[in-house]
């Protein structure tokens, strides 16, 4: 039987790293070259982050780290040393949706669900810098990520769902 | 719209929300690439750099040797499996040249395969990638289908003495002559380039081997499970039931290069099975820019010959398509062939198809599959016959249209499934006039004219379509009580974003009779369901359909015999609802499926059962369509084109569509829109551009831009119900229509915008520099 593959290192350098995921801190050690990303993904199996380019472009690997939407694929893990990393599962409270998952659902923002929790994360880190109140605001606020489904419509009603719903009539 | 999950309801025609959301939501989705394997190596793949060499050595000892890499293959390590990979469609008439999973002794395309490493992770898997030596003898390239043709080029397959692939002609009528008796003839060529489909999740394969169960198990998100399954069994001499072909139940978009069989679908099952190892291998997005299969590239000449009022009275289209490598099939051409004559009356058609081979990634099926070409060369002609005959565009187009009594109408060319091209149903004028209440022209055109003398150009164009969808051969469902008493629906085709497990819920609980709670859909593993196709040419709904439905029926009949033996009474004398059978005259004496289960399932081990129980309960039903069913549609665009910098804004966007008898709005509604998005991109942005020899220069989303939420705007929606006479529900393919007409249209509003400088864009994307290029009446590739 040959070497487990899940755990060589391959010789390359390891560092040790902690950080705060989703309100949970957490301790591991990881190859230097390797992004925020795919430590998500495999060392902590939050697998909800998605890799759609690699390359900076689709946003489908948006996560929070200290309060700003960032691109996970573009992070190098290292670089979360003693960050505090929210992620799309840590939105949801037990079984109950968001509000703004629960937009997303009730408009259909999502056919295949691959680009979601990028929307999910870019979107809630503008919500938190005031509502968004106008279809070219949320386009605006959309525009950083890649849906290749829906044609963004179900996206854009989500979002002005939100502000309609907070008692503020979406402008159009 | 409020949810509806309650009994009694007919859930066909609402709009429910959909099952599927609530994981994808909650970062719980099951793609391949997020699925626990365990221990399991992951492979990287090297690809050629050169569009065409031969491959004089591959020395692979230094990679062999690398830290983490279990092996190294190359194509001599893989002979059983070195098996040319028949084309999905072929023709009698295909110069078929072979293609291998991997690089024999030569590579033709940029991004073919040449070795596989396997490692403990994919970083350490390309790591190896880079210790291979390949020593490469270069041979000039053919980057276009204009170069493949000229005189004295190299020839891609050095095996035959043509790049031409195929040579197909039909016709109808005598459309030399009714050329030479037109009182008008127009003549123009048109260019699309070719573009991708981007789904956001890349194609993906994972495998591992139980010798102990003789059962190789793969994991691929495809679009066709059953069809990935039969190729695989007969590359490796197995029988179909020793592979479990597996399509996860979340896949992440597919639009047609998913749809398709590529060497790493053979590569990595094999090389699990060699390794006794499970292997993964998730395409990144630089492989999905050079390796995925991608469409769109023709050149179009048509010839177009009308009368005075502008009746069609011949169209004759020669046209170059752009095949790539390798012939991965012939789908999208001859789909193209059968497209060009549209919504239209036109007694003599001529459609002649010079396939090419080139240097390039092979084409195949992409969202609209070969039909926004066609649509693109006929419906530039028809405003062109407009323009002609100083007639509104719409005015022509109601003066050819086919007639909403006129169906079955037979168009005299045959259709891509070998049936003769006869539009099942339609409403082609309604289509029209839908469009017109949305759109004043004559107030438009006040618009424009007021617009233009203020220094601003605006336009207006249609685009309208005929789609052939619904295609055959079958397609197959399974329906089960289970032990648990719940309705299981399983399906032989796979969804990547469609709502199977929302729609395909909903036709079951409203055939059976049963709450919707009861029921629950499964898809995309080919162990629960023996034979089925896929997902690709907006087919599902009008084959997957009716087989649910057939399988539904059946069900039902069952489970009330199965009530009426339990309650000691007629089968006329039970009904069924909620979860349990009663009798219709005393409701209160009911059995519950359950308990049906119990008896006509499970059983008492040696016990005989009453012999009018009906036991085992379940249905499988296969549909199959005598020929396609024809969806229809129409797009309306008004365009501000900024003659300074040659910037397209979409100001207006109405689109018509005519799917037939609509299963579940929103969900039709969100295929429409997403299927438009993706027509913005192929008519403005998209273009997976090469150099003449065939390198690409296009391979991050810095250079091919895919449309944002600033770039699509939100067209107005609106349906014609023309339901099929050709299947139990009515229904029609939703897939593809909302892309299908958009460069067209968009093509012809830029056109009418630039009218003043009498631009031409004959080529699309419409990218600034081209549309610039119009107006300074230069032509711009
Ligand atoms: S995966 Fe990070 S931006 Fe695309
Ligand atoms: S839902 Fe598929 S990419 Fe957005």
């Amino acid at each position: 039987m040959p070497e487990d593959p899940a755990t060589s290192s391959g010789g390359c350098e390891v560092i040790e790293l902690s950080f705060v995921v989703n309100g949970e801190p957490v301790t591991l050690s990881s190859d230097v070259r390797v992004s925020l990303a795919e430590i998500l993904r495999r060392d902590l199996r939050l697998t909800g982050t998605h890799l759609g380019c690699e390359h900076g472009s689709c946003g489908a690997c948006t996560v929070i780290v200290d309060g700003l939407a960032v691109r996970s694929c573009l992070m190098l893990a290292a670089q979360a040393q003693g960050a505090d990393v929210e992620t799309v599962e840590g939105l949801a409270r037990g079984d109950e949706l968001d509000d703004l998952q629960a937009a997303f659902r009730e408009h259909h923002a999502l056919q295949c669900g691959f680009c979601t929790s990028g929307f999910l994360m870019s979107l809630t880190a503008r919500l938190r810098e005031g509502p968004v109140v106008s279809e070219f605001q949320a386009r605006e606020a959309l525009s950083g990520n890649i849906c290749r489904c829906t044609g963004y419509v179900g996206l854009v009603d989500a979002v002005l769902s939100l502000a309609a719903d907070s008692g503020k009539e979406p402008l159009k | 719209m409020s949810q509806v999950e309650t009994t009694a309801t007919r859930h066909v025609g609402t709009s429910m929300r959909r099952r599927e959301d609530h994981r994808l939501l909650i970062g719980a989705g099951k793609f391949l690439d997020d699925l626990d394997f365990g221990a399991c190596y992951e492979a990287a793949v090297l690809r050629s750099p050169y569009p065409s060499a031969r491959i004089r050595s591959i020395a692979v000892e230094r990679a062999r040797q690398a830290p983490g890499v279990v092996a190294v293959f190359t194509a001599a390590d893989l002979g059983p499996i070195l098996q040319d990979l028949p084309p999905k469609v072929t023709h009698p008439s295909l110069n078929r040249q072979p293609r291998y999973p991997i690089a024999v002794d030569a590579v033709r395309y940029v991004g073919e395969p040449v070795a596989v490493a396997v490692a403990s992770n994919r970083w350490l898997a390309e790591d190896a990638l880079e210790l291979i030596e390949v020593d490469y003898d270069l041979r000039p390239g053919v980057g276009s289908t204009a170069s493949a043709l000229a005189e004295g080029a190299p020839l891609v397959h050095e095996a035959s003495d043509t790049n031409v692939a195929v040579h197909i002609v039909q016709q109808s009528g005598d459309p030399d002559a009714a050329l030479r008796t037109a009182p008008h003839v127009l003549r123009d060529t048109f260019v699309i380039t070719r573009g991708g489909g981007h789904s956001m999740e890349g194609r993906a394969v994972a495998a591992r081997y139980d010798r102990a169960a003789s059962q190789l198990t793969v994991w691929d998100a495809t679009q066709t499970p059953h069809y990935v399954r039969h190729m695989l069994a007969a590359l490796y001499g197995m029988t179909e039931d020793e592979i479990r072909l597996i399509a996860p139940a979340d896949i992440g978009g597919g639009f047609g290069p998913k749809a398709q069989f590529y060497g790493e679908e053979a590569l990595i099952p094999w090389i699990a099975m060699h390794l006794g190892a499970t292997v993964k291998w998730i395409e990144d997005r630089w492989e999905s820019f050079i390796s995925s299969t991608m469409e769109r590239s023709q050149t179009h000449r048509m010839e177009i010959g009308f009368d005075d009022d502008g009746r069609i009275l011949v169209l004759k289209d020669v046209f170059e398509h752009d095949q790539g490598a390798y012939c991965v099939g012939l789908q999208v051409p001859t789909i193209t062939m059968s497209t060009l004559p549209g919504p239209y009356k036109i007694p003599n058609i001529h459609s002649e198809l010079i396939a090419c081979y080139t240097n390039m990634v092979p084409t195949s099926s992409l969202r609209g599959a070969g039909r926004p070409q066609a649509v693109a060369a006929t419906e530039r002609m028809v405003d062109r016959i407009a323009e002609h005959l100083g007639l509104e565009p719409s005015e022509v187009r109601r003066r050819n249209l086919i007639q909403a009594d006129e169906f079955p109408y037979a168009v005299g060319l045959r259709f891509r499934d070998g049936s003769p091209l006869t539009y099942d149903s339609g409403d082609y004028p309604a289509l029209l006039d839908g469009a017109l209440e949305r759109i004043d022209v004559p107030a438009f055109r006040t618009e424009q004219a007021i617009a233009r003398r203020e220094g601003r150009f605006l336009g207006l164009g249609i685009g309208m379509f005929v789609e052939g969808s619904g295609l055959g051969p079958f397609e197959g469902a399974r329906v089960r009580l289970t032990n648990a008493g719940r309705i299981l629906v399983t399906l032989a085709a796979s969804p990547q974003g469609q709502g199977y497990e929302t729609v395909y819920a909903q036709l079951a609980a409203d055939a059976i009779g049963v709450d919707i709670e009861h029921v629950e859909v499964r898809h995309g593993d080919t162990s629960t369901i023996p034979f089925g196709q896929g997902t690709f040419a907006s087919r599902v709904t009008a084959t997957a359909g009716p087989a649910v439905h057939e399988a539904c029926l059946r069900l039902r009949a069952e489970l009330l015999a199965a009530g009426a033996v339990a309650l000691g009474v007629d089968p006329d004398d039970v009904t069924l609802g909620g979860s349990s059978v009663s009798v219709a005259w005393a409701p209160e004496r009911t059995v519950t499926l359950q308990d049906l289960a119990a008896v006509s399932n499970m059983g008492r081990h040696g016990m005989s059962v009453d012999p009018r129980m009906p036991v085992a309960i379940e249905a499988t039903a296969y549909f199959k369509p005598l020929r396609a069913v024809y969806t229809s549609g129409i797009y309306a665009a008004v365009v501000d084109v900024d003659v300074e910098t040659g910037m397209v804004e979409v100001v207006r966007s109405v689109l018509g569509h005519d799917c037939g008898v609509v299963l579940n709005p929103m969900i039709v509604d969100g295929q429409m829109y997403g299927a438009f998005a993706h027509g913005i991109g192929n008519a403005l942005y998209e273009e997976a551009a090469y150099d003449e020899d065939g390198q690409p220069l296009a391979t991050s989303y810095l250079d091919y831009p895919l449309p944002t939420a600033m770039e699509v705007p939100r067209p107005e929606l609106f349906h014609v119900v023309s339901p099929s006479p050709l299947n139990s529900l009515g229904v029609k393919g939703a897939g593809e229509g909302g892309l299908i007409p958009v460069p067209a249209a968009i093509a012809n509003a830029v056109e009418d915008a630039l009218r003043p400088f009498g631009g031409r864009v004959n080529r699309l994307p419409l990218t600034p520099a081209r549309v610039l290029a119009a107006i300074q009446g230069t032509t711009r590739q």
